[in-house]
C-alpha cells in the first residue's frame, strides 16, 4: 500500500472540515473558536507540504513557514485582544460582543 | 513501505482525532491538550513526508509556544465554560450541515484532480536529494536568497504582532507606586534631610 499526495490531502481535507465544524458549533467560546482557527491553518500547511514533497519543489515549504508565522501571530495578537476584553467585560462569550454596534 | 503505511495512519489517525477532541470536549484545556497531540502527529505525518525542518519548527513554535499562550490565557481568565457551552446543540444541525457539504466537496476535489505533468518536470526550486543536502539547508538555501523580502516580512509580521500584544495588554495602575529615577537624582540634601533641634529629654 503506497501511501500518496491523496492520502494526505483527505487528512487535510478532514482537518479542515473539523476546524470550521468547530467554529459553528462553539459559537460562545472564543477560545476553542480560536483553537479551530488553528486546526484550519495546520490543514493548510499539511496540504503546502503534500504537494511540496510531491511535486519535488522546495517553495511549498517555504510558504509553509511563512504561514507558521502569520498563524503564530494571529494567536498572539487574537489572545491579546481577548485578555483585554475580558478585563474590561468580565466574559468571553461572543454575543457580549456588542460595544460597537450601532 | 508498509512501516511507512502504519506510521502514516497511526498518525494520520491520531490527528483527526484529537482535532474532533478539540471541538467537542468539554473543558478547553483538554482542547489545548489535545490540540499540542494534533500538532505533535501533524508533525510526524511532515517527518514521513520528508519535510524534517517544518515538523521540528511545528513542535517547537506550536507546541511550545502557541500552545503554551493558550494554555496560559485559558488558565488565567476566571471563565465559567460550562455556561458557554449552552447552545451547543442548538448549532449543531446548521454546523453539521455546513461541515458535510463542506467535507463533501473537499472529497470531490481530493478524488478527482489531476496534476499537469509538465508541473512535475519544471520545479521553481527542485528539492535537492537527500543524501546531497539536508531538508534544513535546502530551505535556508532558498530562503536567505531567493526568498529574502518574504523573510523579512515574516519578521515584520512577528514584529508588528509582538508590538500589538504588548500595546494591547499594558495598561498603567493607579495608585502603584513606581520608581522615578528623575526625581530619585533632582533629591538634595535639603529636600531630603531635616535637622532638628531636639529639647533635653522631652523629645519632638
Amino acid at each position: 500500500m503506497v501511501i500518496g499526495l491523496g492520502h494526505y490531502l483527505t487528512v487535510a481535507a478532514v482537518l479542515f472540515t473539523l476546524g470550521v465544524f468547530g467554529i459553528f458549533i462553539n459559537r460562545k467560546n472564543v477560545i476553542v473558536i480560536l483553537m479551530s482557527i488553528e486546526l484550519i491553518l495546520l490543514a493548510v500547511n499539511i496540504n503546502m507540504v503534500a504537494f511540496s514533497t510531491h511535486l519535488n519543489d522546495i517553495v511549498g515549504q517555504v510558504f509553509a513557514m511563512l504561514i507558521l508565522t502569520v498563524a503564530a501571530a494571529e494567536a498572539a495578537i487574537g489572545l491579546a485582544i481577548l485578555v483585554v476584553f475580558f478585563r474590561n467585560r468580565g466574559s468571553i462569550a461572543v454575543e457580549d460582543v456588542n460595544m460597537m454596534r450601532g | 513501505m508498509t512501516v511507512t503505511a502504519a506510521f502514516f495512519y497511526l498518525f494520520a489517525t491520531i490527528t483527526i482525532a484529537s482535532g474532533f477532541m478539540v471541538i467537542a470536549s468539554r473543558n478547553p484545556v483538554q482542547s489545548v491538550l489535545f490540540l499540542i497531540l494534533a500538532f505533535v502527529n501533524a508533525a510526524g505525518l511532515f517527518l514521513l513526508m520528508g519535510a524534517e525542518f517544518l515538523a521540528m519548527i511545528l513542535v517547537i513554535v506550536y507546541v511550545g509556544a502557541v500552545a503554551v499562550l493558550f494554555l496560559f490565557v485559558v488558565m488565567m481568565l476566571d471563565v465559567d465554560f460550562a455556561a458557554l457551552r449552552q447552545g451547543f446543540l442548538q448549532y449543531l444541525p446548521i454546523g453539521g450541515l455546513i461541515g458535510l457539504i463542506l467535507l463533501l466537496e473537499l472529497i470531490l476535489v481530493v478524488g478527482t484532480y489531476t496534476i499537469d505533468p509538465r508541473l512535475v518536470l519544471t520545479p521553481v526550486v527542485p528539492i535537492p536529494a537527500a543524501d546531497i543536502m539536508t531538508n534544513t539547508e535546502a530551505i535556508g538555501q532558498v530562503l536567505y536568497t531567493r526568498f529574502f523580502y518574504f523573510f523579512q516580512a515574516a519578521g515584520l509580521i512577528l514584529l508588528v504582532a509582538m508590538i500589538g500584544a504588548i500595546v494591547l495588554t499594558l495598561r498603567e495602575r493607579v495608585g502603584v507606586r513606581r520608581q522615578d529615577i528623575s526625581k530619585q537624582n533632582a533629591r538634595t540634601q535639603e529636600t531630603a534631610v531635616e535637622v532638628r533641634k531636639v529639647p533635653f529629654r522631652q523629645g519632638i
